[in-house]
């Protein structure tokens, strides 16, 4: 069974004259455990995907079902504890007056759990925070250390699907490569879903196992990561991604 | 000792706190500190206190008993037979009626702090967070009461009420929420679509939740720091009332209502007016300071400490 269905997904913004398109009869499967990269250049509709899977993007239509559930213009309690968001500004997505104590033991409040002060201790270990961060204001964290804590509200609910917006792009390089490692061991310990959306093809590549390449609110082609890495693209437009990827790592 | 103070300053200062309780008595200990070295705000304070402390002490500090009438000490200069700033037309102690009036300030002080700034923070982020026709129909309420001039819209409360202390307290509550719902309004609208109020929506929260404990926190620093600097205004406006007649009624020393009593002796006993007005500039001035630097102190777009 795939974890996200979605089909003809449309999202707009504005209406009449005034109306754009971000997303533009968009589909694509995203099976139970995998882990799914959407990239493409800044403005191609990447983020606006996640959001209105969340719910955040105000119009949409098309069919969009995640692990069986057909969502509607609400989204049930459940979908949120199956669905969960990492934002890709760290220093935009925690409340600047709570610390990290308040902010995952008020989620866990939120779904009802009832063991908050072991939960937490775990949560901050899963993400390689030790306990001495738990009463910190996010303001005497890094943007690193804030990006776990991020993970560890996203985790809290004990989600099956995380959908991560950029989750290192406003880090920088050596601080990056600890998130994805974390990401990717977190994936594995809790047989997690991703869809990740990043204009960097080596960040996808290396969490990833099929991405999704979008052009102008279309996606243009679907491929593998071992076809990524041998060039073979059957789109222009993809090759012409690749090609100067590659040339601008080196 | 000085090990014990050591200890307490280190254990509010630590970087890791290791309870709720440290971690928030911390972030208050933190503000104090950057309070502390805004000297004029200290001054502020310190009038305050001082203030605050003679309006309940006030029977024990009064030389007189500030009702009782004397007319054969009335218009007394100042140091004059033990009345430290002199007696009014009625023989009445100043100093004494200055140290009751405090109370009467104070406690109109109080009354507006409590009840305009609500309303406009209930008013403001309802509007700011809803949008749609109910910011429209919100607005333009709030933009009904901003429309007239404070005192005039006052004085016609008053009017239609009946002059008195506490229907001067409502009369300025009714005319003082609208800036506050525009301020609440305004940061509400920065914050709606921030990535953290976002965050909290995707774990299911209500509206209700994301208001009072998300947006409220965020809001209510701008709203204490603007009514701390309005309080001047407010003390102002209640004791322009009480020059009116419309406020305060006699006997009762209220500063602005004594102020008005001495108007008519202001040229050769000055002092009679003089003295509650220095009072009045006093507590206007501190509460504009104490504003200042509350400012510095709570500035929610801190980004380093």
């Amino acid at each position: 069974m795939s974890a996200i269905t979605i089909r003809n997904l449309n999202v707009w913004f504005g209406a009449g004259a005034e109306r754009s398109d971000a997303v533009k009869d968009v589909s694509f499967d995203v099976a139970e455990g995998e882990s799914f990269g959407l990239v493409g250049e800044s403005g191609s509709g990447k983020s606006t995907i996640l959001r209105a899977i969340e719910g955040i993007a105000p119009n949409w239509s098309g069919h969009v079902s995640i692990a069986g559930e057909v969502l509607g213009k609400r989204r049930s309690r459940q979908f949120y504890r199956n669905v969960q968001m990492v934002f890709q500004d760290p220093y935009a997505s925690l409340h600047p007056r709570q610390t990290v104590d308040r902010v995952l033991s008020e989620v866990m409040g939120l779904h009802g759990f009832t063991d908050i002060d072991s939960r937490i201790g775990r949560l901050l270990d899963d993400v390689g925070l030790g306990s001495g961060f738990r009463f910190r204001y996010p303001h005497q964290l890094s943007g690193g250390q804030r990006q776990r804590v991020a993970i560890a509200r996203a985790l809290a609910p004990e989600p099956r699907i995380l959908l991560l917006d950029e989750p290192t792009s406003a880090l920088d390089v050596s601080v990056q490569a600890e998130i994805l490692n974390l990401l990717a061991d977190l994936r594995a310990e809790h047989n997690l879903t991703y869809v990740m959306v990043s204009h960097d093809l080596g960040v996808v590549g290396h969490l990833c196992e099929r991405i999704a390449v979008m052009k102008s609110a279309e996606i243009v082609e679907v491929l593998g990561v071992g076809e990524m890495r041998k060039l073979e693209a059957n789109d222009p437009y993809t090759r012409h991604l690749l090609e100067s990827s590659i040339h601008s790592v080196r | 000792m000085t090990t014990n103070t050591h200890g307490l300053r280190d254990w509010l200062l630590s970087d890791e706190p290791t309870s709720r309780r440290q971690a928030s008595l911390s972030a208050w200990y933190k503000g104090w500190l950057t309070f502390r070295s805004n000297t004029l705000a200290m001054l502020g304070l310190g009038v305050l206190v001082v203030l605050i402390l003679a309006a309940i002490f006030a029977p024990l500090l009064a030389s007189h008993d500030p009702f009782a009438q004397d007319l054969g000490a009335r218009l007394l200069a100042p140091g004059v037979d033990g009345h430290l700033f002199g007696t009014d037309s009625l023989g009445r102690d100043i100093y004494s009626r200055i140290l009751y009036g405090a109370r009467i300030s104070i406690y109109i002080v109080l009354l507006v702090a409590m009840v305009a700034p609500l309303v406009g923070l209930i008013v403001g982020t309802v509007a700011g967070y809803a949008g749609g026709w109910v910011d429209v129909l919100l607005m333009r309420i709030t933009d009904i009461f901003l429309a007239f001039p404070r005192l005039i819209l006052a004085l016609a409360f008053v009017a239609a009420l009946g002059a008195g202390i506490e229907n001067a307290v409502l009369a300025i509550s009714l005319t003082a929420w609208p800036p506050y719902a525009r301020i609440a309004r305004a940061e509400t609208l920065t914050m709606r679509n921030s990535d953290f109020i976002h965050a909290i929506r995707l774990q299911g929260a209500g509206h209700t939740r994301i208001v009072t404990r998300h947006i409220w926190p965020l809001c209510i620093s701008s709203l204490v720091i603007r009514v701390t600097l309005d309080m001047a205004g407010i003390i102002l406006t209640a004791a322009g009332l009480g020059f009116l007649g419309l406020g305060a009624q006699p006997p009762s020393p209220e500063w602005g209502a004594m102020i008005s009593e001495g108007r008519k002796y202001i040229l050769d006993y000055w002092w009679v007016a003089t003295i509650p007005g220095l009072a009045i500039f006093a507590i206007s001035l501190a509460f504009n300071l104490l504003g200042d630097g509350l400012r510095d102190v709570l500035d929610p777009k801190e980004g380093t400490s």
